[in-house]
């Protein structure tokens, strides 16, 4: 296997996809002749041309629009919305329209596209540019919801979404693009709606998704060192939401902690915890922590937005007090 | 046109000084790695904001964006409280929350920078529709790129203005870029002053790199606006010097077009004009220099001075 970047094993599915199928085509703002705002389609525009790889104008609405329609009539939208936060400016394509077209029209119509978008914190871009608002569209029935952590998790899951059937929301992670990791050499895709065991454990399950597996697993080996075995999970996809294997889990450990960068109120880690309430609570033998973004807009100043967002510090004290 | 005083013509001088030196400042301290986050620099486009903003009443309003700083100065600022916030310090505008793209200061009229493309064009008709309703004589400047051009809130917006005859001149900084996407591939339709037809106002096309062109116009808007008559859409013609934002190569533009407006540039030909006339010598200038490096360096060592926010201080200003 090679080793390369979450940023390179975005663009090699989309390249590879993009080779398969000719209905498979690009846009949104700046992916063509700059390459991206994170530089994850650098280099298409020069091979596909500006028919396959477009440039928009700064019109959100009208590009999430534009890929509704495009897949209405039979092609693989992967349009980008360069800031999960600008998401806001397209929700009636997204939500009423494009979630809802298959349901709504009886099973007359199709939308396969694909929106790639990244959020997250990190780089104090402040309350409009660090947002992680994916549970937004986890709630919403007819999406389907992905947010890799790996490079090979990206590559895999962004090809079986261009070939999926429905509007999948892809969200990547702003500080994820450099991360290195191995992949394959030949073909390879990734079931939607599989979650991994990242790290085997007996004690407490830890899931956490996107770049907070990071701090997860800086909190599990951590936690090691004093007799803490921790299972982490990652379920790669949120919706639909892996819960047979949370469930497994927690029937082991008997205790669990979720972790991620979305708000804690109604965030993903609400709806896990409410489930495994409803389908495994008999198991569980501590309450249920959930270790999330603080419920305040992400400030700007480093040393504040380092503190929002959940470190594996935060984590670590979310699993001793699971386990008190 | 009318005449300006050598004392108003100075102060426009001094203005897109104090704001060419504030960037460039902003921009060496961020190479420093001692400003974090997002930089967006308006090298060049000096004119526009400060010819809009020279007339100005004292309780108008305006709207500006992710580019912002240039109107945030022309509306006199607190410079110090700028670079505190660029340094994401507890003095700064935001307390540190903000950072470049979200100053605002309700004090002097400024409803805020904005980090979302053409946020700010619905809050500046809100402004414009509240001053309706109070019936007062008060009007707003609403600034917004070429790129915003083609959002959704500019043509609702405009439509709604246009239709209550809001006292708002919207103002378009074109720099014919809109990050690496060149206006001649995202606009259907080239000349945004045009645009106006569709919204029942006056379009004008305004030289962006000329301080009296710019504040000649937008003072007719103004004037037109407190007559009840309604609004304008003003297309300022300007060039940003810098890339993007400060990781931007500017690989999607020539050398040779930059070059072009920097023969243009806003500052040095006022400088020439101001000569000819006699309302300034060179030794007139350096004073000014003198005077505006002395503002930048107290303000960084302000900066570079003031504590960290607490980080209780997360928890404040959520709800008001
Ligand atoms: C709704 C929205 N879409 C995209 C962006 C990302 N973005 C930030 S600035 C910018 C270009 C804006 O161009 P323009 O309006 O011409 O202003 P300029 O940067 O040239 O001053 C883009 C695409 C954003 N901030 N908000
Ligand atoms: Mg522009």
């Amino acid at each position: 296997m090679k080793e390369i970047t979450y940023r390179e094993a975005l663009r090699e599915a989309l390249r590879e996809e993009m080779l398969r199928d000719e209905n498979v085509f690009i846009a949104g703002e700046d992916v063509g002749i700059y390459g991206g705002a994170y530089a994850v389609t650098k280099g298409l525009y020069e091979e596909f041309g500006e028919e396959r790889v477009k440039d928009t104008p700064i019109s959100e609405a009208a590009i999430v629009g534009l890929g509704t329609g495009a897949a209405l009539i039979g092609l693989r939208p992967v349009i980008e919305i360069m800031y999960i936060d600008f998401t806001t400016l397209a929700m009636d394509q997204i939500v009423n329209q494009a979630a809802k077209f298959h349901y709504m029209s009886g099973g007359n119509v199709k939308v396969p596209w694909v929106l790639r978008t990244q959020g997250g914190a990190g780089r104090s871009g402040a309350a409009q540019h660090s947002q992680s608002l994916e549970s937004w569209f986890v709630h919403i029935p007819g999406l389907k919801v992905i947010a890799p952590s790996t490079p090979y998790d990206a590559k895999g899951l962004l090809k079986s979404a261009i070939r999926d059937d429905n509007p999948v929301i892809f969200v990547e992670h702003k500080m994820l693009y450099n991360k290195k990791g191995p992949v394959p050499e030949e073909e390879y895709t990734i079931p939607i709606g599989k979650g991994i065991i990242v790290k085997e454990g007996k004690d407490v399950t830890l899931v956490s998704y996107s770049k907070e597996i990071d701090e997860a697993m800086k909190a599990a080996y951590e936690l090691q060192k004093e007799g803490i075995d921790v299972e982490v999970i990652d379920p790669r996809t949120l919706k639909p939401m892996d819960f047979e294997l949370i469930f497994e889990s927690v029937k082991k450990t008997s205790h669990l902690v979720i972790a991620e960068e979305d708000h804690y109120t109604l965030g993903v880690g609400a709806e896990i915890s409410a489930k495994v309430s409803e389908e495994v609570i008999e198991y569980l033998d501590g309450p249920i922590i959930r270790v999330a973004a603080l419920d305040v807009p992400i400030p700007a100043a480093r040393k504040l937005e380092k503190r929002v967002i959940p470190d594996a510090t935060r984590i670590m004290d979310g699993i001793r007090r699971s386990l008190e | 046109m009318e005449e300006i005083s050598k004392e108003e013509a100075l102060k426009l001088l001094y203005n897109m000084k104090l704001i060419r030196a504030f960037e460039e400042k902003a921009g060496e301290l961020y190479a420093e790695g001692k400003i974090s986050g997002f930089l967006h620099l308006s090298v060049g486009e000096e004119a526009v904001p400060v010819g809009a903003i020279s007339v100005m009443g004292p309780n108008d309003y305006l709207t500006s964006t992710h580019r912002g700083h240039g109107e945030l100065i022309a509306r006199g600022g607190d410079i110090k409280r700028m670079m505190a916030e660029l340094f994401g310090k507890k003095t700064g505008y935001c307390k540190g929350k903000g950072g470049s793209m979200h100053i605002t200061d309700i004090k002097i009229g400024h409803l805020g920078a904005n980090g979302i493309v053409g946020g700010g064009i619905p809050i500046a008709t809100g402004a414009g529709a509240g001053i309706k309703i109070k019936k007062t004589d008060q009007a707003v400047l609403c600034f917004f790129g070429d790129g915003a051009v083609n959002t959704g809130a500019f043509h609702e917006s405009l439509n709604l203005a246009g239709l209550w005859k809001l006292p708002v001149v919207y103002i378009c900084e074109n720099n014919f870029y809109a990050m690496s996407v060149s206006l001649y591939r995202s606009h259907a339709v080239k000349e945004i002053y045009k645009r106006a037809a569709a919204y029942n106002m006056p379009g004008v096309l305004v030289d962006g790199m000329n301080v009296e062109d710019v504040r000649e116009k937008v003072k007719e808007a103004l004037e037109r606006a407190r007559r009840g008559e309604g609004p304008t859409l003003i297309e300022a013609q300007t060039y940003r010097y810098y890339g993007h934002s400060r990781t931007d190569p500017s690989n999607y533009r020539t050398k040779e077009e930059e070059d072009q407006w920097k023969k243009r540039d806003p500052i040095n030909t006022y400088i020439k004009k101001l000569k000819e006339k006699g309302y300034l010598t060179e030794e007139d200038v350096e004073k000014m220099d003198k005077e505006i490096e002395k503002i930048l360096e107290d303000a960084v060592k302000f900066a570079e001075e003031s504590p960290e926010p607490e980080i209780e201080s997360i928890y404040e200003d959520v709800y008001a």
